[in-house]
C-alpha cells in the first residue's frame, strides 16, 4: 500500500499519461458517440450566455451539455489530484530549460506554474495583461478559428487520420516556437521581468 | 418544408461536433471521464507551464511522448472500432465527423500556438489549472471565452 501511495504521488511518466489520454478517444466514442474535443466548450459557453444573435452562437447548445460537464470534470479532477495525490517535491524540468527560464527571471519551481507569473497581485499589471488577458484571448480566438485545440485536432483529428488536423497541429507548434524563441524574451522584459 | 430543413434554417452554423442531446443522468458519465482526465493532466504535469516551455524549447522528450503515445492509442482504438465495427453502448455506429480544410487551421492554429506558449495551457489544462488552485487562471479562462466570442462575431469577415 505504501508503495502504491508513493507511486501514485510521483509525477506519472509520459508512457502512462499519454496512453491514458489517448484512451479518452475510444471511451467518449463508445460511451456516447462523442468526438473528443475541449475548446468547443468555450463556444458552448458563449452560445449559452452571450449569443447576441450571432449565427456562430445560435445553435442548440443544450445538445452539447456533455462537453461542459466534461470540462467541469477536468476542473474537479485537477482539484482532486492536487489535493489528495499531489507530488510533494518541486517540478523537475530539463537543466537547460531551467537555465533559459532563469535568464527570463523564472526560478520558482515549487508549484506547477511559476509563482512569479501566476498570482493575483499581477492581475492589474503588464504581467497580468500579457499572460492572463492576452494569452487567454489568443488561446480562445485561435482555437476557435482553427476549429479545435490539442485535443480536437492533435489527438482526435490525427488519430482519425484527418490531414487538416495535421496542418492545424503543425501551426500550433509554429506559433509556440515563435513565441518561445523570439517573442517571449522581449515581451517579458517589456512587462518588467 | 421538412422539419430537418427548418432546423437547418434556425441553426445556420452547426457545431463542429454535432451530437445528440443527453438526459441529465446520462451526463454524469462525462463528469466522471472528465475527472479522470483532469487527474491525469495534473499527475503527469501536462498542465505545468514549465513542461510546455520545455517542449517548445525542444529540451525534453516528455510532452512529445505524451502527445505521441496519446495519438498512437487513439489511432489504434479508432482502427479497431472501424475494423470490427464496434458499436456504441446504445448500439449506434460510431460516427466521426470529417474535418474540412480551412485557412483557419493555419492562421488560427498559429494564433493559438502563440497563446499556448504564453499561458502554458491549451483549453483543457486551463480548467485543470483552476482546479489545482491557481484561481487567477479564471481570468485567462474568461479571456479565452472572450476570444472565442470575438472570433464568432467576426468570423464572416476573416479569411476562412
Amino acid at each position: 500500500m505504501e508503495q502504491f501511495i508513493e507511486w501514485i504521488t510521483q509525477p506519472w511518466p509520459w508512457y502512462v499519461a499519454g496512453p491514458l489520454i489517448g484512451l479518452t478517444v475510444p471511451i467518449l466514442l463508445l460511451v456516447g458517440n462523442k468526438s473528443f474535443g475541449i475548446s468547443s466548450s468555450l463556444r458552448h459557453v458563449c452560445a449559452m450566455c452571450v449569443p447576441a444573435n450571432i449565427p456562430f452562437f445560435t445553435y442548440n447548445w443544450r445538445k452539447e451539455m456533455w462537453n461542459i460537464v466534461f470540462v467541469v470534470g477536468v476542473l474537479l479532477g485537477g482539484f482532486f489530484a492536487t489535493t489528495f495525490i499531489s507530488n510533494p517535491d518541486t517540478i523537475v524540468v530539463a537543466e537547460s530549460t531551467q537555465q533559459d527560464l532563469a535568464a527570463l527571471g523564472i526560478t520558482d519551481y515549487s508549484k506547477l506554474l511559476p509563482a512569479e507569473i501566476f498570482n493575483w497581485e499581477n492581475l492589474f499589471t503588464g504581467k497580468g495583461l500579457l499572460f492572463f488577458v492576452i494569452g487567454g484571448f489568443l488561446v480562445g480566438f485561435g482555437t476557435r478559428y482553427a476549429g479545435g485545440c490539442t485535443s480536437g485536432h492533435a489527438i482526435m483529428g490525427i488519430s482519425s487520420l484527418q490531414w487538416p488536423s495535421v496542418v492545424a497541429t503543425i501551426f500550433f507548434m509554429v506559433g509556440g516556437f515563435l513565441m518561445t524563441h523570439v517573442l517571449l524574451g522581449p515581451l517579458m522584459k517589456m512587462v518588467g521581468f | 418544408m421538412k422539419v430537418e430543413e427548418k432546423v437547418k434554417n434556425i441553426q445556420p452554423v452547426e457545431c463542429e461536433a454535432p451530437n445528440m442531446q443527453e438526459s441529465k443522468d446520462g451526463l454524469l458519465k462525462y463528469l466522471i471521464i472528465g475527472i479522470l482526465f483532469g487527474t491525469v493532466f495534473v499527475k503527469a504535469e501536462i498542465v505545468s507551464w514549465f513542461r510546455i516551455q520545455e517542449m517548445f524549447r525542444l529540451q525534453s522528450f516528455f510532452m512529445y511522448g505524451v502527445i505521441g503515445s496519446a495519438i498512437a492509442v487513439g489511432a489504434l482504438s479508432i482502427f479497431l472500432i472501424k475494423k470490427f465495427n464496434i458499436k456504441t453502448m446504445k448500439g449506434e455506429t460510431v460516427n466521426i465527423p470529417k474535418k474540412e480544410f480551412r485557412k483557419g487551421q493555419i492562421i488560427g492554429g498559429f494564433i493559438f500556438g502563440l497563446g499556448w506558449a504564453l499561458t502554458g495551457a491549451c483549453p483543457g489544462p486551463l480548467f485543470a489549472q483552476i482546479g489545482s488552485g491557481f484561481t487567477v487562471i479564471l481570468v485567462t479562462l474568461v479571456s479565452a471565452i472572450a476570444g472565442t466570442w470575438v472570433y464568432g462575431r467576426f468570423s464572416d469577415k476573416l479569411p476562412n
